[in-house]
């Protein structure tokens, strides 16, 4: 896990996101003072502008040809009002003086009668570059991104002749950001995001599985060219798709569950991360609400929320308020020990901002959010948790997952899992849902093993309709029992 | 340029821009175009504990080319629908097919199955409601929940949407429609009990016509009944019994099927159901018709996504697939024709029995009612099931206690072959029409 940063100054930053967002409409600081006026009504507690410029685009290729390839841009900026609990909010896909104040003025009809606001005078923070702002779009020519996609392909095929189907995807993203904010904030980020994805279809007789696997970063394409990177993706997504065609059905009932290092570290997204954001315990409708020094999860297990991680998927110099991004401790050695936050939620709960406000994008509302949130490791030899265990299920591969906030209920649902027979690792078995209690789940954590890993870059989480990426992780886990959702009764 | 937040652009605008986007592409030497513009604009708030929580004021515009040269495509995307953004669009999209392959299942959807004379099907009727207005009527939503019972102790809010967007498509055809639709909600979150036995649940009504909703204190109480209902959840222990699917859950079910069946994961070879058209796969007093005229429906439309007239048209016919779900572009993979399912299914219907929800309570005797499924665990190249699960035990045909914490696991293929009744409380809030689904046997793992 790295912490350096990469050199980029942020007055660089601050200056080519002002070029590129404020001055092709004329914009500036004091520009900004009519529309902030127009935001502050009396009764409003503070405001803020999000500026954004974004590029995109995505290749595809399947079979051996490349099949789509697709580019689009969007700009515009968001005007937020906020009085109490109340906010009110409006975008505008184009920037410009005339539309901002439009939206302004919508946004501020929210605020009940009050003492106005003053607007605080901007200061820039200072920050620090956990990535470089460079365009990952242009990292690689068009022919060496339709090169890459070829590569991975072969290198899938190349495992296994039952490799029937291959579809590569590679995508990158390119924003820009500015935010202005009535408490003085004036802030920017420059984010390059890329990804690639293998997934496959194996065909053996009658059965046929798929597989997939991929990586990214806040980095440019030309990472993935060195040394054998997507070749090593593709061929882990064969490996999968391999693996379940010789799966059996899976048990169901109640039982010990091994969690692999990595990507199964979802299981912490959702049995605690969740429910230990700031608006669902400002509302009181978390499990984990009033919690906070209360006891969790078993000692063994220190969860963190790390925004600072150079280069991770989930990463941010700046949230999306313009706070820096922090190592947030959730649980130190099983005790609950504080919310991520937003400005909204930590003003009215009292609390310090964490530096998890995040949004999708310019057109919807910050929340708090998760970054990278993963446990940190323990003492344990993987190979002697996996021995501990009498019958039990060992999950090394998970695809999505899903959480209550309210009851607790979340579940996970393995991609790759294997049966474990007196301490040997078996046969594998289909993939199965778990289910279990957030606030419980973690007290069962009985081993943690030293083989902390986070997943490889590739994480989406959903919540009320706005798609964020993030990141997880975890080392090996024995959980003593969690429901799992077989077949096999 | 300030328009009215409320105003969407001028239709005029939206064919417009299309027209440009194909002249454009074909100054470039694309043999083919098409092009999707679109301009949204909707209100939501949404109120808690009485107060206003969010006010949102929504206004959204797209255009979307793609462009082929002899079986090559690119596309592309912006948000800005000005005269440069289109010509950029259309250059980017010309711009990557020089680096996509020649694909001969690329392309327009056939000329002659571009809808000439499209139907009115009425889905365009604007809420004149003000942001006061919508608050006030979110309020009285949740405040029918919060007096509904005194276990209701909090909500997550209740909210009004309202939404008009105007969608505009053309291809060089020669065909071009744009058309206005409108999409209005109420919806509310209840959050009953406290502490360790805290449960929520929610309710929600939408439609094209505001007078088609349901009221918004029914909606509250509705949400409210739902949440108290959950109190007391435990797990069950593991065995394997009938399941019943709640209409709004049943949904997915027959999603998954509509999933199975699609081009996209056909032609990939990618779904368990591969080559089993003309199979019997459901019972065989089941039937399912795709009825894509429906007035005022959510998933009416009088053509695809590829400009294709949509008609009435079965998909499951006494319990045998009688066709897939296509567009153009995987019904040329797969040697077929496109079943007008670019974009979507528009309004699946199940065929409904005779029995309401409590009949089919009855009917089944002992066993788990689904009210909500969580998770992803559908793997639809395999056809194995594994979620999430929370709902009622059922004993003696009748509801006996509320269940949370299990799994509901099987194979679709078991799970389609064993419906053994759908009934008449038909769900209309989606593209697929069916009442609560009655299942013989699921593994249900808990305790």
């Amino acid at each position: 896990m790295q912490r350096d940063t990469v050199a980029s100054p942020i007055d660089e930053t601050l200056r080519q996101a002002e070029a590129d967002l404020l001055a092709p409409a004329g914009l500036d600081e004091q520009g900004l003072d009519a529309v902030f006026s127009r935001l502050l009504r009396p009764g409003v507690d503070f405001a803020d502008l999000y500026f954004q410029a974004s590029r995109r685009e995505a290749w595809v290729l399947e079979d051996g040809i490349v099949r789509e390839g697709s580019r689009s841009r969007d700009r515009g900026v968001g005007a937020r009002a906020v009085s109490g609990e109340t906010t009110g909010f409006a975008y505008c896909d184009e920037i410009d003086l005339p539309a901002l104040l439009d939206a302004s003025r919508a946004a501020g009809v929210v605020a009940r009668s009050g003492g106005a606001r003053a607007l605080s005078p901007f200061r820039s923070g200072s920050g620090r570059a956990l990535y470089r702002g460079d365009d990952p779009l242009a990292s690689l020519d068009a022919d060496a991104k339709v090169a890459l996609l070829h590569r991975a392909e072969k290198a899938a095929r190349d495992v296994d002749p039952r490799i029937e189907h291959v579809v590569v995807s590679l995508a990158g993203a390119h924003d820009t950001i500015l935010v202005a904010s009535s408490e003085g904030d004036w802030a920017a980020d420059i984010r390059p995001l890329v990804r690639i994805n293998v997934s496959v279809l194996a065909v053996s007789g009658d059965r046929r599985e798929s597989g997939a696997s991929g990586g990214g970063g806040r980095y440019s394409y030309s990472r993935f060219v060195e040394a054998d990177r997507v070749e090593a993706y593709a061929r882990e997504a064969a490996r999968q798709a391999l693996v379940n065609l010789e799966a059996e059905d899976a048990p169901a009932g109640h039982l010990p569950v091994v969690l692999g290092p990595g990507w199964p570290g979802v299981l912490l997204h959702e049995a605690v991360g969740h429910g230990l954001e700031g608006d669902f315990n400002r509302k009181g409708t978390s499990a984990f609400s009033g919690r906070i020094g209360e006891r969790v999860a078993s000692p063994l297990c220190t969860v963190v929320d790390d925004g600072t991680l150079a280069e991770r998927r989930g990463s941010l110099n700046i949230d999306d308020e313009g706070h820096p991004t922090q190592c947030n401790t959730l649980i130190q050695e099983g005790v609950l020990t504080g919310y991520m936050q937003d400005r909204l939620n930590a003003g009215l709960m009292g609390q310090e901002r964490t530096g998890n406000a995040r949004r999708e994008s310019y057109a919807h509302l910050p929340m708090p959010r998760m970054t990278n949130t993963y446990m940190l490791p323990g003492s344990d030899d993987p190979a002697s948790i996996i021995g501990s265990v009498d019958r039990g299920l060992y999950a090394v591969h998970f695809g999505g997952g899903q959480v209550d906030i309210t009851s607790g209920k979340f579940v996970f649902s393995a991609s790759e899992a294997y049966w474990i027979e007196n301490g040997r690792i078996q046969h594998p078995v289909k993939g199965a849902t778990l289910i279990g209690n957030g606030p419980d789940v973690l007290t069962r954590v009985s081993r943690v093993g030293n083989d902390l890993q986070l997943d490889s870059g590739i994480g989406v989480c959903g919540k009320e309709g706005q798609s964020l990426p993030v990141g997880v992780g975890q080392p090996t886990l024995l959980v003593d029992g969690m429901t799992v959702g077989g077949t096999q009764a | 340029m300030s328009e009215d937040r409320n105003e969407l652009p001028a239709a005029a605008t939206l064919e417009q821009r299309i027209e440009q986007a194909l002249d454009e592409a074909r100054r470039h030497g694309a043999e083919a175009a098409e092009a999707a513009c679109s301009g949204d604009v909707g209100l939501s708030v949404n109120v808690r504990k009485g107060a206003i929580d969010t006010l949102e004021h929504h206004r959204n515009r797209d255009l979307a080319v793609s462009v082929y040269f002899g079986g090559r495509k690119g596309s592309a995307n912006s948000g800005d629908l000005s005269a440069e953004a289109v010509r950029e669009a259309v250059q980017a999209a010309c711009d990557i097919a020089r680096y996509t392959s020649e694909d001969p299942a690329n392309g327009l959807a056939p000329a002659e199955r571009m809808a000439v004379d499209p139907p009115d099907l009425d889905l365009d009727h604007p809420w004149g409601i003000t942001p006061e207005e919508a608050v006030e009527r979110a309020r009285a939503c949740e405040e029918a929940a919060l007096e509904a019972d005194r276990r209701i102790e909090n909500t997550e809010g209740a909210g009004v949407s309202v939404h008009r967007g105007l969608h505009a498509y053309g291809n060089s055809h020669g065909f071009l429609s744009v058309l206005p639709e409108t999409r209005h909600g109420v919806h509310c979150v209840a959050v009953a009990g406290h502490g360790e036995d805290m449960q929520r649940d929610y309710w929600y009504t939408v439609a094209r016509d505001p007078n088609g909703l349901e009221g918004a204190s029914a909606v509250g109480r509705r949400a409210a009944e739902r949440a108290t209902a959950r109190l007391g959840a435990d797990s069950v222990s593991t065995e394997r019994v009938p399941v019943l699917f709640e209409a709004a859950v049943a949904r997915g079910l027959i999603g998954h099927l509509v999933g199975a069946v699609k081009g996209s994961a056909l032609y990939r070879r990618a779904s368990f159901l591969v080559d089993r058209l003309g199979e019997q796969l459901f019972p065989a007093w089941m039937q399912m018709v795709e009825r894509p005229h429906i007035p005022r429906a959510l998933g009416s439309a009088a053509f695809d996504a590829e400009g294709v007239a949509t008609a009435d048209s079965p998909l499951i016919a006494d319990g045998v697939l009688r066709r897939y779900v296509l567009d153009s572009y995987s019904a040329r993979r797969m040697g077929l024709e496109t079943t007008a399912n670019a974009g979507g299914i528009h309004n699946l219907e199940v065929q409904s029995g005779p029995d309401d929800f409590d009949s089919l309570v009855r009917r089944m005797g002992r066993g788990l009612i689904v009210t909500e499924l969580m998770g992803q665990g559908v793997n639809l190249v395999t056809g194995d099931y594994s979620r999430g699960a929370a709902g009622f035990w059922v004993e003696n045909g009748q509801v006996d206690r509320p269940v949370q914490e299990v799994t509901i696991a099987g194979h679709l293929g078991d799970l389609f072959a064993g419906i053994q009744a759908v009934g008449a409380d038909v769900d209309r809030r989606g593209n697929v029409l069916t009442g609560s689904i009655l299942i013989d046997e699921m593994t249900v793992a808990g305790k």
